[in-house]
């Protein structure tokens, strides 16, 4: 389906009859009866389409990237729906205005967003195709449509019964309801249940489609020789020998680097090989991350945009019994998912045509549009799969997406840009590099009365276009969170967060869980140390700490009861735990660790989640294991070093991420709530690497405050 | 050259040192093959060489000679092996990217040991990297598909 939107195609099936498509022209004073209306109605387009070969399609708005969406969404339609569960299809829908996040107002995956953002939205649209599809059934009847039920892709008059797909032409020649009723929790059958997911057998068989995985006749394949230090320009390139390579075919210059377009992806990485570059460094090749670190070390000393403040911290800390001052630092960390960034690009006659995995498809549209110099909507985005995300592919700057349309631009021709390992660990758009200096006070009896605490590093949002929107009085909430809305702050009756954010040229972006990852390593190392220095049992503490945070406790306490924190282990092994609330969610993480030979090892981490309702429990669960395994990366071992502006780590031999060998057994316990639901994506991400570092202390009585933890 | 790929011989123009992978995916199409590393760090390009599991991105075309070569489209006609039938009862995939390298290391060592520990899969495991942190859904399947294969072949 190429040359044509998505748009374009539903209206040209609609007429031609060959399927039917029930497109969603929603009145906007459509209001589903639900407690909560949506915060943006379901917008006038098509999130449907039921065939007459009965097959329904889910257009989904957001990107499956691993998180399990496209099961998840297609639930919510199915449930209102009534459709058959083996019938549904899904489809990732093209960029458009009305695929807009219901909330965040851009297409966009991210932020552990998309079930609850679309929770009223596509059981909306699930419930007004059921109602067209039962009074085109009343009309066929000649009956009152109350005289009918809908239920397992028919809709029925007593005994006898008619298809979905025999009524959906008549169906989408209706107007769309003005109002629906949604089924009460009560009814529920899929909502709430564990559902295997939809795109197993296609992952399984290798006939999923990533976007590495695209081709056509006439696509070629290019590299880009980048910089070897961020910011770094071309001055000047010789090209001979890399154009002497069989299946070269062009060496072009973009302004991120120098493009080798080529037949295939081996021609093209032998002639990037062979190609001379003459680089103009500039600034970029002074970084250097263990001095960047001590710089840090020296600003967090310094008064900084105050971003939380209560009391007279100062005064409190100076009246105290006691104090403690601690500081923590990550380093900088690469996403490295595992399908390599890469994005394929065909302008021709007037149109854009793009094919990559994104998280961010208005965003790249525009972009686009921008360089290939026509309009966005003259351009098209499809979205394969997503080999992984986790935030490196929701670029502001539109990093990898910008060049690829300039190399396909330069070249002239259809073209894929393909980076290798190498490029996305040394391509920036880094967790940024974080310090944390916390002075807390305590009185007499180890209550804390003061929390002072100085957070440095580089904003995520700075020099974005969100910067203007999310970036309030020189604090970036993206740097802060998990911080400044902690329960245990706000129990505390002196307490000040400042923030230090100074720029350098190592581009920076969100990563899993964003802030929380530094915030939630500090704010729960440095109770545990309140906890020891009070010598007081770190669950108690936390228990007697926590009284603004109910949700916090019930998680606190379901983790602590299924890991038998108060049994005893076998010698050798300790418990840590930790509690955090990110993206709505709660979660509280037991770790149970044993050292060999100065080596952490995790044998099993009990996880309890707050996240309101779990639409898909089976989903939830492999959410949070695999966020305890991202998490445990940069637990144990992943890291990366700049020198003389040069990262370091190149491939998965030194930037080492977790495996299978160290994969402890986690076991994933789902609070029954009633709360707002939260996200899943990404929450448990933070709290493994404090729960880990707690456990490591009161094994061995060393209190690690760098990640990744080592033990000396 | 002539390569046996999936039971069928393809007759490919390549240099000799060009990667199993890049002639896989780029010439014979055969995408389910993936590429993560480049270096043998990740095990995404798995594949079988005689039914020993081999990274496809450093082993050289001209290696190959006449060696059988399966990959995941040839695992079986109709992805009912074990592994990929233990893979989607257990709920396995995420972003589903580094799951044909991993069923194919699976696959492999299901062959030499088809009732493996858990300290055998860490072993034969170790190698294939997954960022969505499907391994413990990995190991449940393994021992899934063992069951399976045992009640296939009594």
């Amino acid at each position: 389906m190429t040359g044509m939107t998505r748009r374009s195609f539903l209206r040209t099936t609609a007429i031609g009859g060959a399927g039917l498509v029930i497109a969603f022209y929603v009145p906007r004073r459509t209001v589903a009866a639900v407690a909560e209306p949506p915060k943006a109605l379901p917008p006038p387009d098509a999130f449907l389409r039921i065939a007459p070969d009965e097959s329904v399609t889910v257009l989904l708005a957001h990107s499956e990237m691993g998180q399990g969406i496209w099961t998840t969404l297609a639930m919510l339609i199915a449930e209102e729906l009534e459709c058959e569960w083996s019938r549904i299809r899904v489809e990732h829908a093209p960029a458009a205005a009305v695929y807009a996040h219901t909330v965040f107002g851009m297409q966009m995956t991210g932020g552990s967003s998309t079930t609850w953002s679309e929770f009223d939205r596509y059981r909306t649209v699930g419930a007004m195709a059921r109602d067209m599809l039962v009074r085109a059934a009343a009309k066929r009847w000649k009956v009152a449509p109350d005289q009918l039920k809908a239920e397992k892709g028919h809709v029925w008059k007593g005994k006898e019964k008619i298809s979905y797909g025999h009524l959906a032409e008549a169906a989408a020649k209706l107007k769309p309801p003005a109002h629906v009723t949604l089924q009460a929790p009560a009814e529920w059958t899929l909502i709430g249940k564990p559902v295997p997911r939809l795109d197993s057998r296609e992952k399984t068989t290798g006939a999923a489609q990533f976007g590495i995985d695209v081709h056509f006749d006439g696509l070629r394949t290019a590299l880009v020789a980048r910089p070897p230090v961020f910011g770094g320009t071309v001055k000047s390139f010789d090209a001979s020998a890399a154009r002497a390579v069989p299946g070269v075919e062009q060496v072009v210059q973009v302004p991120s680097g120098v493009a080798v377009v080529a037949r295939d992806f081996y021609s093209a990485s032998q002639g990037r090989d062979g190609l001379k570059v003459e680089w103009e460094l500039g600034p970029g090749a002074e970084v250097d991350t263990a001095r960047l670190l001590a710089d840090y070390r020296q600003l967090a000393r310094s008064p900084g945009p105050v971003a939380l403040e209560k009391g007279d911290c100062d005064a409190a800390l100076g009246g105290a019994a006691r104090r403690l001052e601690a500081e923590y630092d990550v380093p900088y960390l690469a996403h490295a998912p595992m399908e390599p960034l890469n994005c394929t690009v065909r302008i021709e006659g007037g149109r854009c045509e793009i094919w990559t995995g994104t998280q961010f498809q208005t965003n790249d549209q525009a972009a686009a549009a921008g360089i290939a110099g026509v309009p966005p909507e003259r351009v098209t985005v499809h979205t394969p799969f997503l080999g992984g995300g986790f935030g490196r592919r929701a670029n502001p700057r539109a990093d990898f997406v910008s060049e690829a349309v300039h190399v396909a631009k330069a070249a002239g021709v259809p073209v894929k840009v393909v980076w290798t390992r190498e490029d996305d660990i040394r391509g920036g758009y880094y967790r940024p590099m974080f310090l944390h200096r916390i002075e807390v006070g305590l009185d007499p009896q180890g209550v804390p009365v003061a929390w002072k605490h100085a957070i440095v590093g580089q904003s995520i949002l700075a020099g974005t276009p969100f910067e203007g929107m999310m970036v309030k009085g020189g604090i970036d909430g993206t740097s802060v969170e998990g911080a400044v809305d902690s329960p245990y702050l706000g129990a505390i009756p002196a307490r000040r967060v400042s923030l230090h954010s100074p720029r350098n040229p190592v581009p920076v972006l969100w990563w899993r869980s964003v802030g929380n990852t530094h915030t939630a390593f500090a704010v729960e190392s440095m109770v545990d140390e309140m906890a020891h220095a009070a010598g007081a049992d770190p669950l108690r503490f936390r228990t007697a700490l926590l009284g603004s945070g109910p949700r916090h406790l019930k998680v606190l306490a379901l983790a602590a009861e299924k890991a038998g924190w108060d049994q005893p282990l076998p010698k050798g092994r300790a418990r840590g735990l930790a509690v955090h609330e990110s993206f709505g969610s709660v979660v509280a993480e037991v770790a149970e660790v044993s050292v060999e030979k100065a080596r952490i090892r995790v044998h099993k981490v009990t996880c309890a989640i707050d996240c309101g309702l779990a639409v898909n429990p089976l989903g939830v669960e492999a959410q949070v294991q695999g966020s305890v395994a991202f998490g445990l990366g940069p637990t144990l071992r992943s890291a990366l070093t700049i020198k003389a502006g040069r990262v370091r780590e190149g491939n998965f031999d030194d930037y080492e991420v977790l495996r299978l060998d160290e994969m402890p057994e986690v076991a994933v316990h789902i609070l029954p709530s009633q709360e707002r639901m939260g996200g899943v994506g990404e929450p448990a991400t933070a709290p493994v690497a404090p729960a880990v570092a707690n456990a490591v202390f009161a094994l061995t009585g060393q209190r690690l405050r760098s990640l990744p933890l080592r033990l000396t | 050259m002539n390569l046996h790929v999936n039971g069928k011989t393809h007759e490919v123009d390549v240099p000799a040192e060009m990667p199993l992978l890049w002639v896989l995916r780029d010439r014979l199409g055969f995408t389910g093959v993936k590429f993560g590393c480049g270096m043998a760090q990740c095990g995404a390009c798995t594949v079988l060489l005689e039914g020993e599991a081999v990274r496809s991105c450093i082993t050289p075309a001209s290696a190959v000679g006449s060696g059988k070569v399966t990959t995941i489209e040839g695992l079986s006609p109709d992805g009912s092996h074990p592994v990929q039938l233990a893979w989607a009862e257990v709920d396995v995939v995420q972003c589903g990217y580094c799951q044909s390298g991993q069923i194919m290391a699976a696959a492999a060592l299901l062959a030499s040991k088809p009732d493996p520990t858990d300290a055998d899969i860490d072993r034969a495991m170790a190698g294939n990297i997954c960022r969505c942190g499907t391994y413990q859904r990995i190991r449940q399947a393994v021992h899934r598909a063992a069951a399976m294969q045992r009640r296939a072949t009594p």
